[in-house]
């Protein structure tokens, strides 16, 4: 900066003080830094999550489990004649213990391979189900006919000799239980969020709306007791069915679940609707109803749509509810069947299955999918509803 | 000449609507406004009718069964029988995890808040991906975040800092106190972050304008002027985060809970009884549900006593703070 | 510090008639794409009081908020020419923009005190410029509530809430804690917009009084204020500096039309 020559005179001086610069203040600029880097943590975490879910699932995805019983034994002595990954999948270790277990521990461990095949009781051995791989793409999504079945089937049986990992019964139990609950809960917490935000005098929505809201304040084990010691009960006194704990009772409970979910959103879609639309209506003469159903609902239809998909979102991912409501495993449409889903099938089955095992690789390729799945459903959520959002503000 | 009264051309205040619609509508009744009106409202009371239901079973059936023993009691290895039994490992378990859970997410929370409200551009690519990214964490499956706390806190973490502390046993490499309250810290954490931004948000840019202007610094700004007044609404974050976490218990399965514990934990990479397990644990796996009943109800109870308080709490300065928002359009 | 540096008038310095505190050539203002601010070029002199008078959004806010670069609080603003203040480019690339912040005080169209005392919300500046010592802090309060001529009313509840003030009090205040942290120039936008007549009467004597003192930059929609406080008067109109002179000159006889049509109220 060139001094002007006119302003030598003691005022120059004073205004110096303002060239500081931002480097005189290095505490601003590593706060500043420091906020910067801790507000990242949501997306890391989120990436992580996505990682370490991935990453225990991974070697399913690869091919890289193997539950056959019977297996072509590889001897010993011929170890070097097989290559690093076929030695992996044999011995079922990683590619890092592979290349720090010494040779001879190596041995014995192709040795006491050997030993177990040679131990399989013959009439297994014959099986010709004992020497699949079920953890094969083919096995976990197609029906297959197991020996003494008499046609191809979808069976998820984790435990026994003979493991069966079909996924489709665990997705439909799942759909099945997230449709009665969609069901269910849709009309009544859009119904309720209609009534609320449209047709209830302002004072009595004061009260309505954090009541309804409350019903978020109960914990889904309490919702889950509530549905397997009462409601149980009372729905089989009332329908006649068979099985008192199955996919209708689950479904109905999962329903009070995502019901508060759907109304919050639902509610607010309506509200944002601008006041002069249901003005202009109502000064034409229309009724309250009238107004609510011809003007509020199809502009705020967008919201509504993105309440009932993260509604769906909420209801797949819900656990506690269904694994204690109910838990069979069985391939059924039927409503009153029982069903067992995706999240019940972690929650059960974890901490019986092995760690680093196969049926633990598949429990969490189980849960990749349904993270992948409601991250699908909340994109399409928030992406509706931003976009509503926009419009109404009159943005593009 | 016709001469009309102020009260025939302007409706009276008290009935304006009846005689609005009486005049000039169509002088019949209108079936369908009536019917589904009435609709939305049954579904209105249907949903509250659930709730109430809920609320009173519990209520009256554990009322009863609570006592100062029940809560005050580490029970034997046989929870199941009523007259010994009690819930104080839960209770202590359930508070232990929450409140630590609290210390980090808080401050994770309140900061990437600030963020987002003081910092950012909101246009910016990635003020739009941490958005995305807090929405998406809160829509996560409580499961999914389970099955993280197992990939990554326990056989990622722990494993290697048992590798590093070159300990003969697990210590950390297994389901702790510590490792549960982190998974519960990541799925509380767009709890806070919205709460937080909502109550930022709530303050009069007037006030940060008048501290800037008196030559302060952003920072001191936030710190001596936005942050005091944002306290409601982070305590508010907080509370929301700590009632929902308080009753999760699928991020917990394989994370840190225990089946049954003899002694109250003391250490972080100890494991503990939770509440919420123990009510999943009576009502499934009791010899006779008859007899665990009364105990069942009295845990509910006190799960529910316990998330309700904090729920209320926080509505109630929400509400506040909503008010305030709005009053500034 | 700032005290002992504040130079003497133009008036009575000859040597430094020709250069004004506050130099703006050639300024535009761009939000995006809009030209807020057009070309602006004008110099404004030390311990004169001056108005920018206008019709709304004709720019004369966002230039008074380029004197202490407040815009550069807003997202999408750019500048461009050169604004010197004391014949220092406030915009060059080294500038601390806290530090000028600190001699550039402004007060606001709608009174923002903060949710603090009375005492409190004069402390916070003094406190962040290193006043810590209370005799100091306590001396410097009630001299510029004094100045203020707030003090009689509030010396008995110095800590109760500001909040608990009444508009023309608060505005008072906010003057108070602007003035208390000496800066050299004070920027008011509309600072009496928003109160009643009384109050009003009040914040003009004031800033009559502080003039002796302060540079002050008015913002005025309020054409008889404008007429009686300042000495010099600006008039924008969208976004173009239209006519600069003497305030006399101005109100009774401009050299444009439209500021004529503008000061005798046949627009705006």
């Amino acid at each position: 900066m060139t001094p002007n020559p006119n302003n030598e005179s003691r005022r120059s001086h004073g205004w110096m003080g303002i060239h500081r610069g931002h480097k005189a203040r290095p505490g601003e600029w590593l706060a500043e830094k420091f906020i910067f880097l801790v507000s990242l943590s949501a997306i890391l975490m989120v990436l992580l999550i996505f990682l370490f879910v991935a990453r225990e699932a991974l070697p399913v995805f690869f091919g890289q489990t193997n539950t056959a019983l019977v297996q072509k034994p590889i001897p010993p002595d011929e170890m070097d004649k097989h290559s690093a990954a076929e030695l992996e999948a044999y011995l079922e270790i990683t590619p890092d213990q592979l290349a720090k277990l010494p040779k001879s521990t190596l041995r014995t461990m192709m040795d006491i391979k050997v030993e177990a095949q040679n131990d399989i009781p013959e009439d297994f051995r014959n099986d010709p189900d004992a020497s699949i791989n079920t953890t094969e793409w083919k096995y976990l999504i197609a029906p297959h006919k197991w020996t003494d079945y008499d046609k191809p089937e979808y069976i998820w049986q984790p435990v026994g000799q003979i493991k069966k990992f079909n996924i489709i019964p665990l997705i439909v139990g799942t759909l099945k239980v997230t449709l009665i609950g969609l069901l269910f809960a849709v009309p009544l917490a859009v119904g309720a969020a209609i009534y609320v935000s449209q047709l209830a005098r302002p004072r009595v929505r004061e009260i309505l709306k954090p009541a309804i809201e409350l019903l978020s304040g109960i914990p889904s084990v309490v919702v889950g007791f509530f549905a397997l010691l009462v409601m149980a009960t009372v729905l089989q006194s009332i329908f006649h069915y068979q099985t008192r704990l199955n996919a209708f009772v689950a479904g109905l409970a999962l329903g009070f679940a995502v019901i508060p979910v759907i109304f919050s959103i639902a509610e607010d879609a309506l509200t944002s609707v601008p006041r002069a639309y249901t003005q202009a209506a109502l000064a034409l003469g229309a009724s309250r109803w009238q107004t609510a159903w011809q003007i509020v609902l199809p502009a705020a239809l967008p919201g509504v749509f993105a309440a009932a998909v993260l509604g769906f979102g909420r209801a797949i991912g819900e656990t506690m509810i269904v694994l204690m409501v109910c838990s069979a495993s069985v391939l059924s449409w039927s409503v009153f069947d029982s069903a067992r889903s995706i999240t019940t099938t972690i929650a059960a089955e974890m901490a019986e299955a092995v760690s680093g095992g196969p049926h633990y690789r598949i429990l969490f390729m189980l849960g990749a999918l349904l993270f992948a799945a409601t991250f699908v459903s909340n994109m399409i959520g928030d992406f509706v509803i931003h976009r509503f959002k926009n419009k109404l503000e009159g943005k593009r | 000449m016709n001469t009309l009264t102020p009260s025939e051309y302007l409706p009276e205040k008290t009935s304006d609507t009846t005689r609005l619609t009486r005049h000039f509508r169509a002088e019949k009744f209108d079936f369908w406004s009536f019917f589904f009106s009435g609709l939305t409202g049954l579904a209105t009371l249907f949903i509250l009718g659930i709730l109430a239901t809920i609320l009173l079973n519990i209520i009256v059936n554990g009322w009863s069964a609570i006592s100062w023993h029940f809560v005050s009691t580490i029970p034997k290895k046989d929870f199941f029988d009523a007259n010994t039994t009690g819930v104080l490992p839960m209770i202590v378990g359930t508070s232990f995890r929450v409140i630590v859970m609290t210390i980090f997410v808080i401050p994770v929370g309140v900061i990437t808040a600030i963020y987002l409200t003081e910092y950012a551009a909101n246009t910016s690519i990635i003020t739009r991906i941490i958005r995305a990214a807090v929405n998406n964490l809160a829509g996560v499956p409580s499961i999914v975040f389970g099955l993280f706390g197992l990939g990554f806190f326990i056989n990622f973490i722990g494993k290697n800092m048992d590798a590093l502390l070159h300990n003969p046993t697990a210590v950390w490499g297994q389901p702790a106190l510590i490792w549960a309250s982190l998974t519960l810290a990541v799925m509380t954490l767009p709890v806070v972050i919205v709460a937080t931004e909502e109550s930022l948000k709530a303050i009069p840019p007037g006030l940060r304008e008048a501290s800037l202007a008196l030559g302060a610094t952003k920072l001191e700004t936030i710190l001596k002027i936005v942050l005091p007044q944002a306290l409601p609404g982070i305590m508010t974050g907080g509370i929301l985060a700590v009632s929902r976490a308080a009753g999760e218990v699928a991020p917990i399965l394989f994370t840190g809970v225990a089946y049954y514990m003899a002694s109250l934990p003391a250490h972080l990479s100890d494991q503990f009884m939770d509440l919420g397990y123990h009510i999943f644990v009576l009502s499934t796996q009791s010899p006779n549900i008859e007899q665990t009943r009364p105990i069942l109800y009295a845990t509910v109870l006190v799960l529910l006593m316990l998330t309700f308080a904090l729920n209320i709490v926080a509505i109630l300065i929400r509400a506040r703070v909503r008010k305030k928002l709005r009053a500034l359009g | 510090m700032a005290e002992t540096l504040i130079a003497p008038t133009a008036a009575t310095n000859p040597a430094n008639a020709a250069a004004s505190l506050i130099e703006i050539e050639n300024l535009s203002l761009y939000y995006g794409a809009t030209k807020a601010l057009k070309n602006i070029s004008v110099k404004l002199e030390e311990k004169l009081v001056t108005a920018f008078i206008g019709p709304s959004g004709c720019g004369k806010s966002t230039l008074l908020r380029c004197l202490n670069r407040m815009n550069d609080l807003i997202d999408n603003v750019r500048i461009e020419g050169l604004m010197k203040i004391g014949g220092h480019d406030i915009y060059a690339a080294d500038v601390d923009v806290i530090e000028l912040r600190k001699r550039v005080g402004m007060v606001f169209q709608k009174s923002n005190p903060f949710p603090k005392s009375i005492y409190e919300n004069v402390a916070y500046g003094l406190r962040l410029h290193g006043v810590k010592n209370k005799s100091d802090l306590d001396a410097r309060i009630e001299q510029s509530l004094q100045q203020s001529a707030l003090w009689d009313e509030v010396k008995d509840r110095l800590h109760s809430s500001a909040l608990g003030l009444s508009g023309g009090q608060q505005q008072r205040l906010c003057i108070a804690r602007a003035i208390a942290i000496k800066p050299e120039i004070i920027l008011m936008d509309e600072p009496a917009s928003a109160l009643d007549p009384i109050a009003t009467t009040r914040v003009e004597d004031l800033i009559l009084d502080l003039k002796k003192e302060f540079t002050i930059v008015i913002v005025t929609h309020n054409m008889q204020q404008a007429a009686r406080i300042s000495d010099q008067t600006a008039f924008f109109y969208l976004g173009e500096l239209i006519e600069f002179g003497a305030t006399g000159k101005i109100f009774t006889n401009p050299a444009q039309k439209r500021t004529e049509d503008y000061v005798s109220g046949r627009f705006g």
